[in-house]
C-alpha cells in the first residue's frame, strides 16, 4: 500500500486513546482505547492507555471523537479497468480513505465486465499496488452482463470475487436468474440484483406529477416492486443468499418484509442519495440527481429512514457512480444517471443521526458490521484479532463541502456545496494510518 | 391600460409560462394586438431589431415555429440567420453546450431554440450571454404557441377568464398541453384535459387540471376545444392501439363537437393529422380557429422578440 504519510510508521503500533468506542458488532458504545498492532485490532476496552503505553507505539488522544471499525461500501463503481479517466482503483481509494471507508466492493459493470477469472485477479493485483484501502470485487452473474448466459460462479469465487451481480442492470430472464440462484447455492455465493424492471425503466426520474410538470418520462415505482417481487419468488425456490442492491419506495419495503418474515435468506441495501434526496431535488433539471434507480417522493424517503433504524434495510451503500462534465453536462433526460459518494457517505450518514431518526450504532452496523457478515469479510468489528481497519471521526464537526476538495476523478456530487456536520479525521487500515485530516 | 410599447418582461429570457404573471401575460397579448394591426398592412417593417442577431436554432424539425419566428424577427429589422440540426455539427457529435458557447461567440442578441429534450432550452440558456426564447422543449413548454393560441381565444371571445377550455388528446407528449395550462390557469380559465389515460402524465391532475377519459363527458359545456396532434413519432410502446380507434373515441367530428358549448370554438396547435384528431370538416369549418392561430404566431412571437430585446443592453 503506497501512502506518503504513512510510510514511516508501517509497523509501529497504534493507540487511539481518550475516544467514544462504538463497535457495532458487539452493540458497544464507551469511552476507552483502542489498541493496533500487527495490522489487527489488539484490544478495545477501557483503561488500555492508563495501564501504560505499549513501546514504541504511536498515542493518538482522540479526544471525545469516536473511534469505530471502518466502513465496508457494498456498491462502488470504480472504472478499472476500462474507464479509468472516471475513476481508478487509486483515485478510489483515496476518496474512500477520506470518508473512512476502508473496505471497497467495487461493481462488475467495468470494460470489459468482471466475468472471468483473470479480470478478478487483475483487480485485485491492481488494488494490491495502487489502493490504500480494502478493495474487494464482485463478479458479474451473466457474461458480458447481457443477461443470458451464467458466469463460472465457482473459480470466480476462487478467484476472490467476494458476490455476484449485473451492476446497474436487472437480470429480466426470470429462468437465468432462477438457474443462477440455484446454482449459486451450491457455492454459498451471494446474488446481489439490481431491482429495475428493464421495460419500465425507460425514464429519466420518478414517475408522478413533479415529472409530468418537468415534461420528462417516469419510472414507476412497480417497475422496482415487480422484480422484487420475482426474486423473492425465485428465492423461495432456490433458497439461496440473495441481496437487493438498492431499494427506493415504501412498497419494496413490504415485499422485503414478507420475504423477512417467511424466513427467506434476502438482505437489502439503501444508498445514501435515497436516504438523503427526493425528486423535487431535482429542481430545475439538475443532472447530478440523475441516478438509476431515480430518486422518489419524501414519503418514501422517510419509509426508507425507518426501515434503516428498525432493520429492516440491512446496508447502507453509497452506490458511488461517477460520471465526467460530458456525462452530465447534458439535457438531463440525455444524462448519465449516478453520483459519486464514497467521500461524502458518513457525513451524509451522520444527518440521520442528528436529526435522531437513526441511532448512531445502529448506523455504523448498516455502515460496516452487517456488509461484513454478509459478504463474510473481516471487518465491521472491534474484537480482538480483527482486521486493523478503524476510523475517528468527529460525528459533529461542521464543514461545507466543496467539490473541488474531492479524491474523486469526477465531481458528480449532489452534495455539492451542502452543509454536512461530520468529518472523518483519521482512517487506518491494517493497523496503518492512511489519511488524516489536518 | 399600460402603454404595450413600453413593456418588457421581468426575466431576460422566455423560456416557459411557468412563471410569468397575469400581467405579462396580458402585457404580450397587448403588444401582439399591436403587431396583428401591422402584420396586416402592406408596410410591415419595424426597425426595432435594427442591427440586431437572431438565431434560430432548431434541434428539431419545424416547419411552421420556425418560419413564424424567421418573419417575426425581419419583420422587426432583426438578421435572421436558421441553423437546423440535420446541417449542423451537432450531427457530429458536438454537445448541445459546445454549440451554445460557439454560437455566444458570435454575439448574437437573441437565440431562438427548440430541443427534443426536455430542459434543454434552460440548460443552453445558463451558458449564453443573449436573450433565450424556448420554441419548444421536449415535453415540457412551448410558451409562444400558449400566448398566441390565448390571443386567438381573447380576440374572439372577448376574454379568457371565466371560460371553459378542453385541450384534447396527447397530453402525455405535449409541451403545448402544459404550456396552455399553466397559461390558462394563470389567466382564470377553467381547463380540462380529455384523452385515454395512457396519454395523460401521472398525476396530471396536480398540474389544475379537470380530467375526463370520454370526449362526451369532456366537451360538455366547453367554450374552447383544444386538440393536440397525436404524437406519433413518439409512440413507440403501444399507447393506444390504433389511429381507428383512437378517432372514433377521441377524433373531433361533428358528432362529438355537439356536446360543447353552441358557440364553442375549436383550436388545433398544428400540423393536424387529418382524420386522426380532428376530422376535416371540424378543422376547415366556421368553428375552427386553426389559421387564425397562425395568424396570431407571427403577432405574438413579434411581441415576445420585441419585448425582451427592450431589456439588452444599448437598447
Amino acid at each position: 500500500m503506497r501512502n506518503g504519510r504513512s510510510h514511516s510508521n508501517d509497523s509501529r503500533p497504534l493507540l487511539l486513546a481518550n475516544a467514544r468506542v462504538i463497535d457495532p458488532s458487539r452493540g458497544a458504545d464507551f469511552h476507552g482505547d483502542v489498541f493496533l498492532a500487527d495490522g489487527v485490532v489488539k484490544d478495545a476496552g477501557f483503561g488500555i492507555a492508563a495501564a501504560g503505553i505499549p513501546d514504541g507505539a504511536e498515542v493518538v488522544d482522540c479526544a471525545g471523537a469516536v473511534v469505530a471499525p471502518g466502513l465496508v461500501d457494498m456498491r462502488a463503481f470504480v472504472g478499472e479497468p476500462g474507464a479509468e479517466h472516471r475513476e481508478t482503483l487509486a483515485s478510489a481509494s483515496h476518496a474512500a480513505a477520506a470518508g473512512g471507508v476502508t473496505t471497497i466492493i467495487c461493481q462488475p459493470d467495468t470494460d470489459p465486465a468482471v466475468d472471468d477469472p483473470a479480470i478478478v485477479d487483475f483487480i485485485l493485483r491492481r488494488a494490491r499496488d495502487t489502493a490504500v484501502v480494502r478493495v474487494h470485487p464482485m463478479a458479474a452473474i451473466t457474461k458480458g452482463l447481457e443477461g443470458h448466459e451464467m458466469t463460472e460462479i465457482g473459480l470466480l469465487q476462487a478467484a476472490g470475487a467476494v458476490a455476484f451481480t449485473d451492476g446497474h442492470k436487472s437480470i429480466m430472464n426470470a429462468q437465468v436468474l432462477r438457474r443462477a440462484l440455484t446454482y449459486a447455492r451450491d457455492f454459498d455465493a451471494l446474488l446481489v440484483h439490481h431491482t429495475e424492471d428493464a421495460s419500465m425503466s425507460q425514464g429519466a426520474m420518478n414517475e408522478g406529477a413533479f415529472a409530468s410538470r418537468l415534461g420528462l418520462s417516469g419510472n414507476p415505482k412497480a417497475a422496482e416492486t415487480i422484480i422484487l417481487e420475482r426474486d423473492v419468488r425465485l428465492v423461495g425456490a432456490a433458497r439461496s443468499r440473495y441481496h437487493a442492491a438498492a431499494l427506493t419506495c415504501a412498497e419494496s419495503l413490504e415485499v422485503l418484509e414478507r420475504a423477512k418474515a417467511a424466513g427467506l435468506p434476502v438482505t437489502a441495501s439503501v444508498s445514501i442519495n435515497h436516504l438523503s434526496f427526493n425528486e423535487l431535488d431535482i429542481g430545475a433539471y439538475r443532472t447530478y440527481f440523475r441516478l438509476a434507480p431515480p430518486l422518489r417522493g419524501e414519503e418514501d424517503r422517510q419509509a426508507l429512514i425507518r426501515a434503516l433504524a428498525s432493520g429492516l434495510l440491512d446496508v447502507v451503500v453509497s452506490d458511488h457512480l461517477p460520471q465526467d462534465v460530458e456525462g452530465k453536462r447534458l439535457p438531463f433526460s440525455e444524462a448519465e444517471p449516478g453520483a459519486i459518494g464514497l467521500e461524502t457517505l458518513l457525513s451524509a450518514a451522520l444527518r440521520l443521526v442528528h436529526s435522531d431518526q437513526v441511532d448512531l450504532v445502529n448506523l455504523l452496523a448498516a455502515l460496516s458490521t452487517r456488509p461484513a457478515q454478509i459478504l463474510g469479510l473481516d471487518a465491521g468489528t472491534l474484537r480482538p484479532g480483527a482486521a486493523g481497519d478503524v476510523i475517528v471521526f468527529d460525528p459533529g464537526m461542521p464543514y461545507v463541502l466543496d467539490p473541488r476538495s474531492l479524491k474523486s476523478r469526477c465531481r458528480n456530487t449532489p452534495f455539492d456545496e451542502a452543509r454536512l456536520d461530520g468529518r472523518v479525521l483519521r482512517t487506518v487500515v491494517a493497523g496503518r494510518t492512511v489519511y488524516e485530516y489536518v | 391600460m399600460q402603454d404595450p410599447s413600453a413593456f418588457t418582461l421581468s426575466g431576460r429570457d422566455l423560456i416557459g409560462i411557468e412563471g410569468l404573471s397575469a400581467g405579462e401575460i396580458t402585457g404580450l397579448l397587448d403588444l401582439a394586438e399591436e403587431f396583428v394591426e401591422l402584420n396586416r398592412q402592406i408596410e410591415k417593417k419595424r426597425t426595432t431589431l435594427r442591427g440586431r442577431t437572431q438565431i434560430n436554432l432548431f434541434f428539431e424539425a419545424s416547419t411552421r415555429t420556425q418560419s413564424s419566428f424567421e418573419i417575426a424577427g425581419k419583420r422587426l429589422g432583426a438578421d435572421v440567420m436558421n441553423m437546423s440540426v440535420a446541417s449542423s455539427s451537432v450531427k457530429k457529435g458536438e454537445t448541445l453546450i459546445d454549440t451554445a458557447i460557439t454560437l455566444n461567440a458570435m454575439h448574437p442578441d437573441i437565440l431562438v431554440v427548440r430541443h427534443h429534450a426536455s430542459g434543454a432550452v434552460a440548460l443552453l440558456a445558463r451558458k449564453v450571454d443573449c436573450c433565450v426564447v424556448n420554441a419548444g422543449d421536449g415535453a415540457h413548454e412551448h410558451p409562444t404557441q400558449a400566448l398566441l393560441d390565448a390571443l386567438t381565444i381573447r380576440r374572439n371571445k372577448g376574454r379568457i377568464q371565466g371560460l371553459t377550455v378542453a385541450i384534447c388528446g396527447d397530453v402525455l407528449h405535449s409541451r403545448v398541453a402544459r404550456s396552455n395550462i399553466a397559461l390558462l390557469n394563470t389567466m382564470g380559465a377553467k381547463v380540462r384535459v380529455v384523452a385515454p389515460s395512457t396519454l395523460l402524465p401521472s398525476g396530471v391532475e396536480s398540474l389544475g387540471v379537470e380530467v375526463f377519459r370520454t370526449m362526451e363527458a369532456g366537451l360538455e359545456g366547453a367554450d374552447i376545444v383544444m386538440m393536440l396532434r397525436l404524437q406519433r413519432e413518439r409512440m413507440a410502446g403501444s399507447f393506444i392501439p390504433s389511429v381507428k380507434e383512437y378517432f372514433h373515441y377521441f377524433g373531433l367530428d361533428e358528432a362529438k363537437l355537439r356536446y360543447a358549448a353552441p358557440d364553442a370554438l375549436v383550436m388545433h396547435p398544428g400540423p393536424m393529422n387529418r382524420g386522426v384528431e380532428i376530422d376535416s370538416a371540424i378543422a376547415d369549418g366556421a368553428q375552427s380557429l386553426i389559421r387564425e392561430q397562425v395568424e396570431m404566431g407571427v403577432a405574438v412571437r413579434m411581441a415576445v422578440l420585441d419585448s425582451l430585446a427592450r431589456k439588452l443592453p444599448n437598447a
